[in-house]
């Protein structure tokens, strides 16, 4: 124990930091780097998709080629089809999720702000977001038929808890300096909240509801499943019964890239509203 | 004007008993004093000043300014606190309007006052910048020129310059001399840096810690406020005992807890 160590040097093996591109840690790759990998995300799906639909033996009823796709996707824009399935889905996601974010947004900026709130909404709320809200489903119908109400209901249930909680957490990131300074300059309760709670937490509300908007997008194609006359949703099971194949495909392209330019136009809401906040993307 | 603080005691209850963070404090502060609280950490000169901006109320004692018993916030008392508590989406006018707009002063006036405070801080170019886009020591005085829009009857300083490097440091003690000259406010600020306690206040309170008393009220008598001040031995005497009486605390505090 008394022995005197041996210099630490001896252990300690020596490492160096290789210079790398691909490999960086937190930090930015080169703008054509950057560009050529974006392509390929995209791009070699695409053509992986093409070489074996074309030169691969594979049944079409299995695997369509993205031609056959191409063709399905102008068959049903011009019977009209699909314009009409895309403006209902897209209906019933907005109303639905309108709605849970016009109720989800200030009951969250409350709870976070008001413990007492949070005493009183958070155990129920933390519990609801554990229901899949397609489990709903069964009852929506006994209690709502199956007619536009169900659809919406179930949008808003699966997105009014998550959102809630979600810009509860927001509120905890709002210093409490900024609300004791607010004080001290001769603002009272009400205009902390207006005017400084939420214009600070307004950038996390916008990211919650772009998050949301994913689930609730989700769930209109699942609602459509059940029992619907038009939708994405209700297209797909459709082809589906008749081994559409193509159709199934176009149903699934339409889905993703609507919820793709969803997110897009967040990011952008994002970057133009909150100038201010230092973005990390 | 005048501050009075009488028999102020603050305890707070924690899992291992009642923790005495002040005891017995008794402070006056006159209008037109520059007055510094010095005190190592655990002096409670942080809570002192809470109580004081009435975010905080004191276990016993009063607080009284005007006469008037402090009972919570307002803004006839501004606060600067350490860590620049700018609104971060608000640039610099607005920042400094934003007092005065919770007050429900008219747009037209308001901004006439921030104008004229930001100028006597030296932002009026800064006016529409955003706070991330200022340096430290411009942050801090978009803050003091806020707390003084509404023209309080104190400026409470939170150790403001905590985080500043030195010569931001230096130069915004010269800040401060000329913007209390030119303003005559009163000012009442916190700090553990007794140089800076020497060369800006008139009358020190040193604070001894655990629990926070008032050890030692000394009157400030310098030659004159320039930073060559500060190698005269009236300086160096003024320091060196304001030192010990930090020190011998701290070393109390240390035989306590062992």
């Amino acid at each position: 124990m008394n022995e005197s160590p041996g210099s630490i040097r001896d252990y300690i093996r020596p490492k160096k930091l290789q210079p790398t591109v691909f490999w960086r840690i937190a930090e930015d790759i080169p703008r054509p780097l950057n560009t050529a990998l974006v392509i390929t995300s995209i791009g070699a799906p695409l053509l992986l998709w093409w070489l074996v639909t074309t030169f691969g033996n594979i049944d079409p009823k299995f695997l369509p080629s993205p031609a056959k796709v191409m063709e399905a996707f102008g068959r049903l824009w011009s019977t009209r089809e699909l314009l009409k399935d895309t403006v209902a889905s897209l209906w019933r996601v907005g109303v639905g999720f309108i709605l849970a974010a016009a109720f989800s947004i200030p009951i969250g900026v409350l709870m976070g702000s008001f413990a007492s709130i949070r005493a009183l909404l958070e155990p129920l709320f933390g519990l609801m977001r554990y229901m899949p809200a397609p489990a709903f489903i069964p009852l929506l119908i006994l209690y709502l038929g199956i007619g536009e109400e169900p659809k919406i209901t179930l949008i808003f249930i699966g997105v009014f808890f998550f959102n809630s909680l979600m810009v509860m957490d927001t509120v905890k990131f709002v210093s409490k300096d900024l609300i004791e300074a607010t004080y001290i300059l001769g603002g009272d309760r009400k205009q902390a909240l207006l005017q400084v709670i939420f214009p600070h937490v307004l950038p996390g509300i916008i990211d919650a509801c772009r998050i949301n908007l994913a689930a609730a997008w989700q769930l209109v194609i699942v609602s459509e499943l059940i029992a619907a006359t038009e939708g994405l949703g209700r297209r797909i099971s459709v082809a589906g019964r008749f081994l559409r194949t193509d159709e199934i495909f176009v149903g699934l392209i339409v889905i993703g890239v609507i919820g793709l330019s969803f997110d897009l136009f967040f990011q952008y809401l994002l970057r133009v509203s909150c100038k201010w906040t230092t973005q990390k993307r | 004007m005048y501050l009075q603080i009488t028999n102020l005691n603050k305890d707070f209850q924690t899992k291992n008993g009642t923790l005495v963070v002040l005891k017995d404090i008794n402070m006056t502060i006159k209008e037109g004093e520059f007055i510094c609280a010095v005190g190592a950490s655990g002096s409670g000169k942080s809570t002192l000043l809470r109580q004081i901006a009435g975010l905080d109320k004191p276990t016993s004692g009063e607080l009284r300014i005007d006469g008037e018993l402090i009972t919570g916030p307002g803004p006839d008392r501004g606060m600067v606190f350490q860590h620049y508590t700018l609104y971060p989406w608000m640039n610099v006018q607005e920042n400094t309007e934003f007092g005065l707009k919770l007050q429900g002063v008219p747009k037209k006036v308001r901004r006439e006052q921030a104008s004229y405070y930001l100028s006597v801080v030296g932002l009026a170019n800064f006016a529409k910048s955003l706070p991330k886009e200022l340096s430290g020591g411009m942050k801090q005085r978009a803050a003091i020129a806020r707390a003084l829009a509404s023209e309080p009857k104190v400026l409470l300083m939170d150790e403001p310059f905590g985080a500043l490097d030195i010569h931001t440091k230096e130069s915004m003690h010269e800040f401060m001399l000329d913007l209390w000259k030119r303003t005559k406010i009163t000012i009442f600020m916190i700090t553990h840096d007794v140089e800076e306690a020497v060369f800006l206040s008139n009358r020190i309170y040193a604070l001894g810690a655990r629990p926070g008393t008032v050890r030692k009220e000394i009157t400030i008598k310098l030659p004159d406020r320039t930073h060559s001040v500060k190698r005269h031995s009236i300086f160096h005497d003024y320091r060196d005992e304001l030192m010990e009486l930090l020190r011998k605390h701290g070393q109390e505090a240390v035989a306590v807890a062992a």
